[in-house]
C-alpha cells in the first residue's frame, strides 16, 4: 500500500477529547456529521483547511484519553489517510487499526506543516517530498498487520471466524 | 522464573505460559459498554450478521454517561441498547444504577478475571485482582460476541508505597503524584502492579481509585493482588465464594520497580490540561473556582463522600462557588441518603445528581462557561473534558474539593480538617 497526501501538524498530547470532543456526545451515531467537527479542539479550521487523503502528523501519545473509537472513525470518514506520530496511546491504536485507519509509529520532528509525504506500507518508509527526507518504521505485530490487510476486525473476523495471530 | 499478575491472569485465560510481549487469544469473563460507546458496538455487529452475546449474564450494556437523557438522539441511543440486551440475553445497567466501573466491581467481576470493557477506565476493576482493560466498540463488540479477544501480554512496572499518609493526604494524592512523575505516556502497553504496606492497609475504596487512573499514565492495567481486604469486600456483597488469591511470585520479572514513601506526599493537583501536570496543593493555593464537582469512578464512593461531608458539616458552599456531588452509584447513593450525607451536602449548598458519570464527559449536568475553572475529583482534565474547551479543570482528592468549596478557591484540606 502506497499513500501520497500533504502533512498537518499536532503536537504532543492529542486526547480523543481534542479529536472527538465530549459537547458532541449526541452525534455518536450520526458519525458524518461528528466527522465535521473532526480535530476541532486542536485546530477549530482544521476540517475547513484539510484534503481528503491528508496526513495528520502528530509528536507523543496520540489518542491518548478515552476509548471512544468514534476519534479514528471520524478522521477515517473525513479522508485523513494515515496518523504519523512520535508514539501513540494504546486504545487509540488498536482502535485505529480495528476501523482500518493506519498508524504510523516514527520520528516526527522532520516533518513540518504542508510537507509531501509518501507512505510505503510494505518497505516501512516515509518519504518526506518536501524535505527530500526518507524515515523508516517498525512492522505491525503480525495479528495487526492481518486486521490492517482485511480492512478492519470486522472483515477480519468474518473472513476467519476468530483471531488469526499468525 | 516467577511471574507478574498480568502474566498468570493472561496465562489462565489463554490455555498457556505466557510471557510479556507474547500474543495470544485469551477468555474474556466479562464484557462492558457504556451509552457513549455501546451503540457503535452494536451496530459492528449488526453489520457481520453476529448480534449474539458468547455469555450473557456477564455482559452488561451501561446506561450512565448521559442519565437521564438530556437529549433525543441520545434517548435513542440508549433504545439500542435496551433492545440489543431483550435479544441477545446480555444485562441492562440502565438509567440510576451508577457509573459502569463501580457498579461492575460492585456485581460481577471477580479476582482472577479477565475485563474487557469499551471505556477507557475499565482498569478500575485491577483493584480486585481482576485483569481489566479499556478497549474501543469493535474489540469488545466481538469480545461479547465470541467470548475472547487477543491480547499482547504486556510488561510490568511494580509500584511500591510504604508508609502512611500524612493527615489531609488520600490515594487519589498518591495517584496524581505517580502519574506526576511517570507522564502521561509513561506506562503506555504497560501494567502497573501497586504493592507494599501502604496498600496492604489502603480500603478497596482507595485501591479502586488507584487503578481507575492507571490508564492516566498510558497503562493497560492496574493490578493488586487480593488479600483479606478483597475478600470481605466480597462477602459484603454476597459472593465470598468468588474469592481466589491472585498474587505475582516473588521472583517475577518487572521492567521497572519504583518506591514511594506515602509520608512523603502532599495534597496533589494536577493543573489544566494535562494529568500529569502535578503540583502541590500549596503551590496552587489562592485559585478561583467557580465549580467543585465530587464524584465519578474516581472517587464518587462512600469513603470519598464521607470525608467530604466531614469537611461540609455546619459549613456552606462559598458564594461563588457552585458545588456538584454525583454518587458513583445506586447504592452509594442510597448508603449516603441514609447515613444523612446527602441531607448535609444540601444544607452545604450542594446539588446532588442521579449516579452516573455527570459533568464528567461533557455531556450535561454542570458543563463550564467560558474562562470558568473546576476541581473536580474526576481523572481527568483534557481541553474540552467537561464540555468546553474554554474552561480550565483542576484534579484533586474530594477532601482537597469539599475545602476548596468552603473556601472558593484551591485550598489545603489540611486547613479545615
Amino acid at each position: 500500500m502506497r499513500l501520497q497526501g500533504k502533512v498537518w501538524k499536532f503536537g504532543d498530547d492529542i486526547s480523543t477529547d481534542l479529536i472527538a470532543p465530549g459537547r458532541f456526545f449526541h452525534l455518536r451515531s450520526n458519525l458524518e456529521e461528528l466527522a465535521k467537527h473532526v480535530l476541532e479542539d486542536a485546530d477549530p479550521e482544521f476540517v475547513k483547511k484539510m484534503s481528503k487523503g491528508d496526513f495528520v502528523v502528530a509528536g507523543k501519545n496520540f489518542g491518548l484519553g478515552s476509548s471512544r473509537e468514534h476519534a479514528p472513525t471520524i478522521m477515517k470518514i473525513a479522508g485523513i489517510s494515515a496518523v504519523l506520530a512520535k508514539s501513540f496511546a494504546r486504545i487509540f491504536y488498536r482502535n485505529a487499526i480495528n476501523i482500518g485507519l493506519l498508524v504510523i509509529e516514527c520520528d516526527t520532528d522532520k516533518i513540518e506543516e504542508g510537507d509531501e509525504l509518501e507512505v510505503d506500507l510494505e518497505k516501512g518508509e516515509v518519504i518526506n517530498r518536501t524535505k527530500g527526507i526518507k524515515l523508516t518504521f517498525s512492522p505491525f505485530p503480525s495479528i495487526m498487520r492481518k486486521i490492517l490487510d482485511d480492512g478492519g476486525l470486522l472483515s477480519h473476523i468474518q473472513k476467519y471466524k476468530d483471531f488469526q495471530l499468525k | 522464573m516467577g511471574k507478574t499478575i498480568a502474566e498468570k491472569i493472561i496465562g489462565e485465560h489463554s490455555e498457556r505460559e505466557v510471557r510479556a510481549g507474547d500474543f495470544v487469544v485469551a477468555r474474556v469473563d466479562v464484557c462492558l459498554v457504556q451509552d457513549g460507546t455501546g451503540p457503535l458496538a452494536v451496530r459492528q455487529l449488526q453489520k457481520i450478521n453476529l448480534e449474539k452475546a458468547y455469555n450473557p449474564g456477564r455482559t452488561v450494556l451501561f446506561i450512565d454517561h448521559a442519565v437521564p437523557s438530556p437529549r433525543k438522539e441520545l434517548s435513542n441511543d440508549h433504545i439500542a441498547l435496551r433492545e440489543f440486551a431483550r435479544k441477545t440475553g446480555a444485562s441492562l445497567s440502565d438509567i440510576g444504577n451508577g457509573v459502569c466501573h463501580q457498579v461492575i466491581v460492585e456485581s460481577l467481576v471477580n479476582p482472577g478475571d479477565i475485563l474487557i470493557g469499551a471505556d477507557s477506565h475499565t482498569c478500575t476493576a485491577g483493584a480486585l485482582g481482576a485483569f481489566a482493560t479499556g478497549m474501543g466498540s469493535t474489540d469488545v463488540a466481538i469480545g461479547i460476541a465470541l467470548g475472547k479477544t487477543w491480547l499482547r501480554v504486556p510488561e510490568t512496572f511494580k509500584i511500591n508505597i510504604e508508609g502512611d499518609f500524612q493527615r489531609g493526604v488520600y490515594p487519589k494524592d498518591l495517584m496524581l503524584h505517580i502519574i506526576g512523575l511517570i507522564g502521561a505516556d509513561g506506562a503506555t502497553y504497560k501494567a502497573l502492579e501497586f504493592d507494599g504496606e501502604t496498600i496492604r492497609k489502603m480500603s478497596l475504596s482507595g485501591r479502586l481509585t488507584l487503578c481507575n487512573m492507571a490508564v492516566e499514565a498510558g497503562a493497560k492495567a492496574g493490578l493488586i493482588a487480593s488479600d483479606a481486604t478483597t475478600k470481605l469486600f466480597l462477602e459484603t456483597r454476597g459472593r465470598v465464594d468468588k474469592f481466589r488469591e491472585i498474587k505475582p511470585d516473588r521472583d517475577a520479572t518487572y521492567e521497572r520497580i519504583i518506591n514511594i514513601q506515602a509520608s512523603e506526599i502532599e495534597p496533589t493537583i494536577s493543573l489544566p490540561h494535562t494529568v500529569d501536570n502535578t503540583v502541590t496543593v500549596n503551590e496552587t493555593k489562592g485559585i478561583k473556582i467557580d465549580q467543585v464537582f465530587i464524584g465519578t469512578c474516581t472517587n464518587g464512593r462512600m469513603e470519598d463522600l464521607r470525608v467530604a461531608a466531614q469537611i461540609l458539616k455546619d459549613k456552606h458552599r462559598h458564594p461563588n462557588t457552585r458545588l456538584v456531588i454525583g454518587p458513583a452509584s445506586r447504592g452509594i447513593y442510597l448508603e449516603a441518603m441514609q447515613e444523612g450525607i446527602l441531607e448535609l451536602f444540601v444544607k452545604a449548598g450542594g446539588v446532588i445528581l442521579p449516579p452516573g458519570c455527570g459533568p464528567c464527559v461533557g455531556v450535561h449536568e454542570g458543563i463550564l462557561g467560558d474562562e470558568e475553572r473546576c476541581l473536580s475529583t474526576q481523572n481527568r482534565n483534557f481541553l474540552g473534558r467537561m464540555g468546553n474547551p474554554k474552561a480550565f479543570i483542576y484534579l484533586g482528592s474530594p477532601a482537597t474539593a469539599a475545602a476548596t468549596a468552603i473556601k472558593g478557591e484551591i485550598t489545603d484540606p489540611r486547613e479545615v480538617l
